[in-house]
C-alpha cells in the first residue's frame, strides 16, 4: 500500500539530484516513476537486462551503445541518481541559464557542450579522445546492418574521417567534432521534452 | 464482561435467522432476474452513486494538497514526453540541413550528425515507450476509494480516511461474501446443468435447454462480479459458421461475452476445477478443447476450427488472437492463426472503465485466485462491448493485413490505442527483424536505393 507513494520526498536525495541536473521536482518525480517501472523486480537499481527489454530499444541499431553510455566504466547496476544525471544531458536548454552562469560553477549537464560530448562518446568507444576510421566503421556497421557491402562503408568511413580532420592525424578529436558540427542546433535536436 | 440476559440465546437465533433472511432474498433478487435476463437497475443506480462519491473524494484530496502547496500527481496515459511523430527520413534531413550551410540535394551521403537521430530516439524510448506501460494497470486520475490506487496519501483527511474504511467494511464484509455465494451458485449451476442436459438425446429440446442453462449460469457469474455492462449494436452479433474475436484483457471477457451470446469456446484442456468445468460443458454442446501437446500443433489446430467452422449448426467461436492480457488502453499484434481459416470474422471491443475496479490480470504479479479475490473486492466492473460489422478476407490480403483490418477497427471503436507490437513481449525479446527495417531505411538516406525497394 505505501510503496505507491508520490511525493518528491520519497527520492532518496532529491535536492543534491535537483542541483546536479537541473530538472524540475514534478520531472523528477514522472522520472522517478518511470524508472521503478522499469525495475520490474524491484530491485532497487537498474541493470542490462532491463533496458534490453525495452521492445522500442532494441531495435534502435544504436540500441546497445545507449545502453553502454548509462554503465560507465564496466558498472553493473544503475541507480537513480546516475539513470537522471544521464538522462539530464537531454534537458532543453533553459533561456535563463545563460544569463545567470557562474563562471564559477562546473557547466550544466544539458550545455551545448557536454550534449556534443555525449554524442562524441556514442562513436569513441575506447574513450580516448578520438574517433578513429576503424571506431567510425564499426558505427556505420551497425546503422546499415548488411545492407552495404563493407567496401561501400569503408569508403563513407574515410571520406568522413578526411573532412572533419584538420590536423592530419587520421583520426576525429572532439574539438574537430565540435568544429564540424557548429552550425548544428544541437539545443533542439539533443533535447526532450518532459510533459508538466 | 458478559451479560447473562435470559434471553441470551434467543437473539443469536434472531440473528442467524434475519441474516439467512437477507442473504436469501439478495439470492433470490439476483438469481431470479438472471434467469430471465432482465434486470432492476439496481446497479445502475449503485454506480451513479460511487461516481458521485469519488469526484468529492478527489475534491478532498485536491484542497488538502493546495493546503500544503503541493501539485496532486496526476499520471498521463500517453506518455510524459513531448513527441514528434515525423518518419526516419524527414528527422535525419531536417537534422542535416540544420547543420549545414550547403545546398542539400538528394544524394546519398553520410554525415556525422546523423548519429543525433538515433540517439534521441533511444533516450525517447528510455524515457518513455508504448509497450512496457501497457503490462501494468492502467493509472487513474481520480481516486477510487480504493488503496491500491492510491498515489497521494499524504493528502487523506480525517474525513476521507472515515469513508475509505467504510467502503472496505461494505467491500469485504457485505459485498465479497454476497459475491463468493453468487459464484458458487453460478458454477456449481453450470457444472450440473450441463451434465443433465447432456444425458438428453440430440435434438432441438437438447439445444434450447443447453443454451439457456449456459446463458444463466453466465449471468450469474456476471452478478457474483457486479459487472455493469452496456452492450452496444447487438443486431451484428456473431452467428454460427462465425469466429468472434475480442481484444483480451482478463479471464472475465468470456463471462461478459458468453452472457450475452451462445459461443463455442476454444481453449486448452486444464485440470482441478477449470478441467471439471469444461468437461461437463462439452457435454451439452460442443466446444473446443485442446489437450496440452495438441496446442503446439498449429496444422491440428487450424483443422479443428475448420472443421468446426465449416459446420453450420456449430456455434461461433470465441478467440481472443492477442494470446496474452493486455492492460485495455490498446491492442497489440493479433496472432494471425485464426484468420488463415477463411471463416467470417465477428469483432467485438470490449473496453472496461477503471474508476469502478481494475480487470487487468497481471499475470506476473498475480495468480488466479488473488486475481478472483480482488476482483471481488473491487466496487464492481464496468465496461462497454461494441458489436462490429462482420468482416471476411478480401483477394488481396493475406491473413495477417487481414488480422491488422481488424485490430484497426477493434481499437477504433473501442478508443485504444492500435500498437504493431506483439503482446508476448511481455515474456520473451523483440525479433531482430525489426531493427533490420530501420537499418534498410537508413541505409538508403546514405547509399541510396539500388537495391530492392524497402518496405515504407
Amino acid at each position: 500500500m505505501g510503496s505507491r507513494s508520490s511525493h518528491a520526498a520519497r527520492i532518496p536525495d532529491v535536492d543534491s539530484i535537483q542541483r546536479e541536473t537541473g530538472f524540475s521536482q514534478a520531472s523528477l518525480l514522472r522520472l522517478y516513476h518511470r524508472f521503478r517501472a522499469l525495475d520490474r523486480n524491484e530491485k532497487g537499481y537498474l541493470s542490462r537486462v532491463d533496458l534490453q527489454e525495452i521492445g522500442a530499444l532494441a531495435v534502435n541499431p544504436l540500441g546497445d551503445r545507449i545502453i553502454d553510455s548509462f554503465f560507465p566504466d564496466g558498472s553493473l547496476q544503475l541507480d537513480f541518481p546516475g539513470f537522471v544525471r544521464v538522462l539530464a544531458h537531454f534537458r532543453p536548454v533553459d533561456v535563463e541559464d545563460h544569463g545567470n552562469q557562474d563562471p564559477q560553477e562546473p557547466e550544466p549537464l544539458n550545455s551545448r557542450m557536454n550534449k556534443l560530448r555525449f554524442a562524441f562518446q556514442l562513436y569513441d568507444l575506447d574513450r580516448d579522445g578520438k574517433i578513429s576510421r576503424h571506431e567510425m566503421l564499426q558505427v556505420l556497421r551497425l546503422m546499415v546492418g548488411v545492407q552495404v557491402t563493407e567496401e561501400q562503408l569503408e569508403s563513407i568511413a574515410d571520406r568522413t574521417v578526411q573532412e572533419a580532420d584538420e590536423d592530419g592525424d587520421g583520426a576525429v578529436s572532439f574539438l574537430e567534432f565540435a568544429k564540424s558540427l557548429e552550425k548544428m542546433n544541437i539545443e533542439q535536436k539533443m533535447s526532450i521534452r518532459i510533459l508538466k | 464482561m458478559f451479560l447473562l440476559l435470559p434471553f441470551d440465546s434467543l437473539i443469536v437465533s434472531l440473528l442467524g435467522i434475519s441474516l439467512t433472511v437477507v442473504f436469501t432474498l439478495l439470492l433470490v433478487f439476483i438469481i431470479a432476474p438472471a434467469i430471465f435476463g432482465v434486470s432492476f437497475g439496481i446497479r445502475k443506480l449503485y454506480m451513479k452513486t460511487l461516481l458521485k462519491i469519488f469526484a468529492w473524494a478527489t475534491l478532498r484530496m485536491e484542497r488538502g494538497a493546495k493546503e500544503k502547496n503541493h501539485q496532486l500527481y496526476k499520471p498521463y496515459t500517453n506518455g510524459i514526453i513531448a513527441k514528434d511523430p515525423t518518419s526516419l527520413e524527414e528527422e535525419i534531413k531536417e537534422i542535416r540541413r540544420s547543420g549545414s550551410s550547403k545546398a542539400l540535394d538528394n544524394t546519398p551521403e553520410f554525415e556525422l550528425s546523423d548519429i543525433f537521430y538515433f540517439c534521441r530516439k533511444g533516450m525517447e524510448t528510455i524515457m518513455d515507450d508504448e509497450v512496457t506501460k501497457r503490462f501494468s494497470a492502467e493509472e487513474l486520475e481520480s481516486w477510487n476509494l480504493l488503496s491500491r490506487t492510491n498515489y497521494n496519501f499524504q493528502y487523506i483527511s480525517l474525513r476521507l480516511t472515515v469513508l475509505w474504511g467504510l467502503g472496505v467494511l461494505i467491500r469485504y464484509c457485505f459485498l465479497l461474501p454476497l459475491r463468493i455465494a453468487l459464484a458458487f451458485t453460478g458454477i456449481s449451476l453450470l457444472v450440473v446443468g450441463t451434465t443433465v442436459v447432456g444425458y438428453l438425446p440430440n435434438g432441438r429440446f437438447k439445444e434450447f435447454l443447453s443454451k439457456h442453462v449456459h446463458l444463466m449460469c453466465y449471468r450469474i457469474c456476471v452478478r457474483a462480479l457486479t459487472a455493469i455492462i452496456t452492450y452496444h449494436d447487438r443486431k451484428n452479433r456473431p452467428r454460427n459458421g462465425g469466429i468472434c474475436v475480442a481484444n483480451h484483457t482478463s479471464p472475465i471477457d468470456v463471462i461478459i461475452l458468453a452472457s450475452d451470446g451462445y459461443y463455442a469456446m476454444v481453449g486448452q484442456v486444464h485440470g482441478g476445477l477449470m478441467g471439471v468445468i469444461q468437461r461437463a460443458m462439452v457435454k451439452a454442446c460442443p466446444h473446443v478443447w485442446f489437450e496440452r501437446s495438441e496446442v503446439k500443433d498449429r496444422h491440428l489446430v487450424a483443422k479443428r476450427l475448420t472443421e468446426h467452422v465449416q459446420d453450420k449448426s456449430k456455434l461461433p467461436i470465441l478467440i481472443f488472437p492477442e494470446g496474452t492480457c493486455i492492460n485495455n488502453t490498446s491492442v497489440m499484434m493479433f496472432k494471425k492463426g485464426s484468420f488463415e481459416i477463411g471463416a467470417t470474422v465477428y469483432p467485438v471491443a470490449i473496453k472496461y472503465d477503471p474508476q469502478f475496479g481494475d480487470a487487468f490480470w497481471n499475470s506476473s504479479k498475480y495468480g488466479m485466485v488473488t486475481y478472483l479475490l480482488r476482483m471481488m473486492t473491487s466496487w464492481a466492473i464496468v465496461c462497454s462491448v461494441w458489436y462490429l460489422p462482420p468482416m471476411t478476407r478480401e483477394a488481396e490480403e493475406d491473413a495477417v493485413q487481414f488480422a491488422n483490418r481488424v485490430k484497426s477497427a477493434i481499437a477504433r471503436q473501442g478508443g485504444l490505442v492500435d500498437l504493431l507490437w506483439d503482446g508476448g513481449l511481455k515474456r520473451e525479446k523483440v525479433k531482430d527483424t525489426f531493427k533490420e527495417e530501420q537499418q534498410k531505411l537508413y541505409s538508403k538516406m546514405i547509399v541510396g536505393n539500388h537495391e530492392d525497394r524497402s518496405r515504407s
